[in-house]
Order: structure tokens, then sequence, then C-alpha cells
């Protein structure tokens, strides 16, 4: 099953206008003329061959050291931003990562026990390796808690989506996401302008969304992704004035009704489209006729490759863009003996469609009755008051666990209509849930935690 | 607004949107006549928690469910606040 020739992510370069940019805030590159060039500054290490971890201060050194190293490593780790040095080394190990590319002094003071090779944007040298070999790619789950796991790649794998969507039908777009590229969903951005013949726009940490906008904006945006809870809160920023891209692109966590029909009605000549994808099992599929959930044909059919099941309520994928495993002594077997991820994200049928109604592990108990928060946060946030919001676990010593919300309101909602509110999405909850999935208190709150990941916080998870 | 009429309020509150008929409440009122469901009674506990600031039936390892309105209300009205 190994690919009949490596194509490496460089020769993608060539293809497309030859205007071809990637930006951050404070540099613009041309992408045509990355071909010719090598950023990395220590020249004598020789990299063919080596396992490479990626740990550039930003997005953009990666973008240009990923390029750079496929087909030359032997495989890269990619290092978001928020992982710190205690537990990087762990999984270094893991990894049997022997070269550091890094831009970070800090860094190179304590990793004496790697080759180290600098990475600078002014850098200019000649290109010195061939592609030669399938790099793998190895990236980090998105996991909250613990050590992450090391999940491994290949880049036909990677773009398997891209490739199958036709690489040319983007050819012109400017693409951009709320993620960062070293993380999954940030990398398929990333892979669709490069390998699509496109530009981007990256991400900046910290960054206001009005600033953002109008970075996405100066840079002709056409193309846009990030996870629901990216496109809530930038939905209630209100700095979407004259932004108007073509396609919009919501994946990572649920995308429910709400959130769909705010974006339709704030880009309504934008197409919509949300997408399954996730770090192990690859991107199964994408929706684009606005509504939650996916019709109930895509399961049990093979499609781009692409096979779902639905087993114990939970989605199984298999298709040659799933990881090819986890990597580690002990790492546990990805898929099982048939191939399939268990993605551990459950599916409920309501006639012809599938809904996703929460993770596995998020289920909260109320006296043996069970319910997933998302599937109660989709009923609240069809209010047309409300901009986000969270179901939690409380702990109760009557039924073990409560139902609780705490919900964030459009601005200028009238703090003298807060008990109507109220009042308002208690009854809608009881219109559409169980009795016991009700919450029981409903909080106003001014903020909600998002993750690094892109994706609520959900601290009871 | 007394202990005891915070929670008679929170009561109502609930048995209307669980659309439970409350009987007249007194002390001496089984809590397992007043229509209230083990459900019912944990919104009720958290509420009042969130409006009183105690939870007696966390608070203390040993606390015993009351069994009347009157218990139920004494609970509350004895824990320091």
């Amino acid at each position: 099953m190994s690919p009949p020739e490596i194509i490496a992510l460089r020769q993608y370069l060539g293809e497309g206008p030859t205007d071809r940019t990637i930006s951050d805030a404070r540099h613009s590159l041309s992408l045509t003329e990355i071909i010719q060039h090598s950023c990395l500054t220590d020249a004598s290490c020789e990299l063919p061959g080596r396992s490479v971890l990626l740990a550039t201060s930003g997005q953009l050194l990666s973008a240009l050291a990923m390029i750079e190293l496929d087909g030359v490593a032997r495989r890269m780790l990619l290092c978001p931003p928020d992982l710190d040095w205690d537990r990087l080394q762990v999984l270094l190990q893991q990894a049997e990562i022997d070269t550091i590319v890094t831009d970070r002094s800090l860094l190179r003071c304590r990793a004496d026990k790697y080759a180290l090779v600098g990475i600078d944007l002014a850098e200019r040298r000649a290109v010195r390796w061939k592609a030669e070999r399938a790099t793998e790619w190895l990236m980090l789950t998105s996991g909250t808690s613990g050590l992450p796991k090391i999940v491994r790649h290949t880049l036909d794998g990677l773009a398997g989506a891209i490739l199958a969507d036709g690489p040319t039908r983007y050819r012109n777009a400017t693409w951009a996401t709320f993620y960062d590229i070293r993380r999954y969903g940030g990398l398929q951005i990333f892979l669709r302008a490069v390998i699509g013949g496109g530009s981007m726009v990256l991400s900046e940490p910290g960054e206001a969304i009005a600033a953002h906008v109008a970075r996405l904006r100066a840079g002709g945006v056409t193309h846009i992704s990030g996870t629901p809870s990216h496109w809530r809160k930038f939905l209630m920023s209100g700095a979407s004035a004259d932004f108007a891209p073509h396609y919009v692109r919501l994946s990572g966590e649920i995308a429910d009704q709400a959130v769909l029909d705010g974006l339709a009605r704030r880009f309504p000549r934008a197409s919509i489209g949300h997408a399954y994808a996730s770090t192990e099992a690859g991107v199964g599929f994408s929706v684009d006729d606005g509504r939650e959930g996916f019709p109930a044909h895509l399961i049990g059919r093979n499609r781009d490759g692409v096979e779902m099941k639905v087993v114990d309520g939970s989605l199984r994928i298999r298709s040659l863009r799933t990881a090819r495993g986890y990597v580690g002594a002990e790492a546990p077997p990805l898929s099982d003996t048939e191939g399939y991820v268990d993605t551990g994200d459950m599916v409920e049928l309501r006639g012809e469609r599938y809904h996703f109604v929460g993770r596995r592990g998020g289920i909260i108990n109320v006296g043996g009755l069970k319910v997933h928060p998302e599937e109660i946060e989709a009923v609240i946030n069809r209010h047309a008051c409300v901009r986000m919001s969270r179901a939690r676990s409380r702990p109760s010593p009557i039924t073990g666990a409560i139902v609780v919300a705490d919900v964030i309101l459009a601005d200028g909602t009238d703090r003298e209509r807060h008990g109507a509110i109220r009042a308002e999405i208690l009854s809608q909850c009881k219109d559409c849930l169980a009795v016991w999935k009700v919450p029981a208190v409903i909080r106003f709150v001014e903020r909600l935690e998002v993750t690094a990941a892109g994706k609520l916080a959900r601290i009871d998870a | 607004m007394s202990v005891k009429s915070k929670i008679f309020a929170a009561m109502k509150q609930i048995a209307e949107e669980q659309k439970v008929t409350l009987p007249p409440l007194e002390d001496d009122l089984p809590l397992n006549e007043t229509g209230f469901d083990s459900l019912a009674f944990a919104i009720l506990v958290a509420r009042l928690e969130d409006e009183l600031g105690v939870d007696p039936f966390t608070v203390a390892e040993d606390a015993a469910f009351p069994s009347t309105l009157g218990e139920f209300v004494r609970a509350y009205e004895n824990v320091p606040a």
C-alpha cells in the first residue's frame, strides 16, 4: 500500500499562481520563492534521515521547516506552543528525536542531548537536500489532561481529503484558520493552501479578534476554518464588518444548528461547511448543506476511501487518512483488528440523519440517567439571546450529580430581562429534553474558557 | 426574606417548572408527600446552595436527610452561614 512515488510538500509550491504568499502579523513571504531557499542556519548538521522536533516560536517558521524537511527527515514532530519542557522531554524520548530545529535560545541551552539547528526568516541559503523518503509526520493529540499521545501520519494520509476534493478546486484561494497549524485542524488548512496552489494568512496567539479580522480582510482571505467555539467568539465580537469569505468551515467540535445559522446570517453569500476530523481518525467527511449532523447514507459505504460505521453508539472510521499509529514503546494500538479507529464521538440516528451527541468520556450521570453536555448546549444555543453555553456536572447529595449550565448572552442584553430569558431557556430545554437533562441552575457568565486547541474547556470531563 | 420563605419560594418555582401540584406547605408535611421526586429535590438543594450559600446535606458527612418539611427547613436554619 505504499505510494508509487514520493511527492514532498515542497513540490507543490511550484504550482498555482506565482504571487502565492504565507503571512503572519509581522511578515509576508512569497511561497514561490521559498522553493529556492533554506531558512536553516546551522547547515553543518546533515538532516536527511534525522528525527526532528520543530520547536519554533511562531507558526511561520514551523511552516517553512515543514516545507523544507518533508521528504528529507525520517520524521518530524510538530510541537504546539503551549507545551512545557518537562512534558516535552518525555515526548522526545518516545519519538526518538535526535535533532531540534528551533529559534528559541532557552531551548538551545537546555537541549544539549540533541543536535540543534537554528532557523531564521532572514536566512537565504540554497536548499541542500533532495526529497527522497516519505517523512513521518508526528503530531500531538489535543487531550486536555495528562501527557498528550504522539500520533504518526504520512503526508499522503494527511492530504487524503485535499486530494479527494481535487487539489486544483481551490486554486487562487487564500486560506486562514483560527487554529495553530501545528495541530491537526490547522495543519489541514496549511496543507490545503500549499497543495491546492493558494495562499495563507496565519493566526497569531493573543491577537485581538478585531486585529485578526483586519488582517484577514487585508490579506484577501477567501476560505477560513475554526472550531465552533472559535466561530462563536468571532460572532460575539461583532468584528466581522466587511469581511466576506467565500467558504467558512467548522471542525473539531460539534457544529450545532445555532452556530451554523449564525454564520449563515453573518455571511449570507458564503458556503458554510462542517467537517468531521480528528488527529487520530483523520478527515472523515464534510457536510455542506447547512444542517447539523450528517446524512445517514455516509455510514456503511466506502466514499473516497473512507468507511464509517457506528458501534455501541460511537463513530468508527477506517481510511488511509487515519494516523498510521501511536508512537512510543508502550503505545496502544490506534485501530482495531479490522483497521477501524474508534473516535469516541457518540452519534445518534434521528430520522435520516446522524447527530453528534458528545464524547464517550464526557457523560454526566444524574442518578443513573446519562446525558452528554453537548446535547443540552445545542438546545440552549438555539435561544436568540444566547451566544455560547457550557453544560456541566455539579455534585448533588441526592442524585450524585445534576446538570447546570453557564451561558453567555449576546452583548447589550438588558439585565432586567435575565429572569425572563432564564425561564425561556428552561422551557425550551423542557420541550426538547428529558427531565433530568434540563439544567437545574442556569448561570449567566461573561466568558467561557476555550482551550489552546480551540475547544470549549470542559473542567469536569 | 427568611430562610423558610426563601425555601418555600424556591419550591413553588420548581413545582411550577416540573408541573407538580404542591400541597399546603406545613412543617409536618412528609417530604415524600410534597410531590417532589429526587430530581426535584436535587434541583432545590442546588438552587438553595446558590441562594443561601450552604448545602447542609453535603457539609456534614453524617447528615441525615430530613423526613418532614419542617426538618428540611431547620437543616438550613441550623447551618452557620
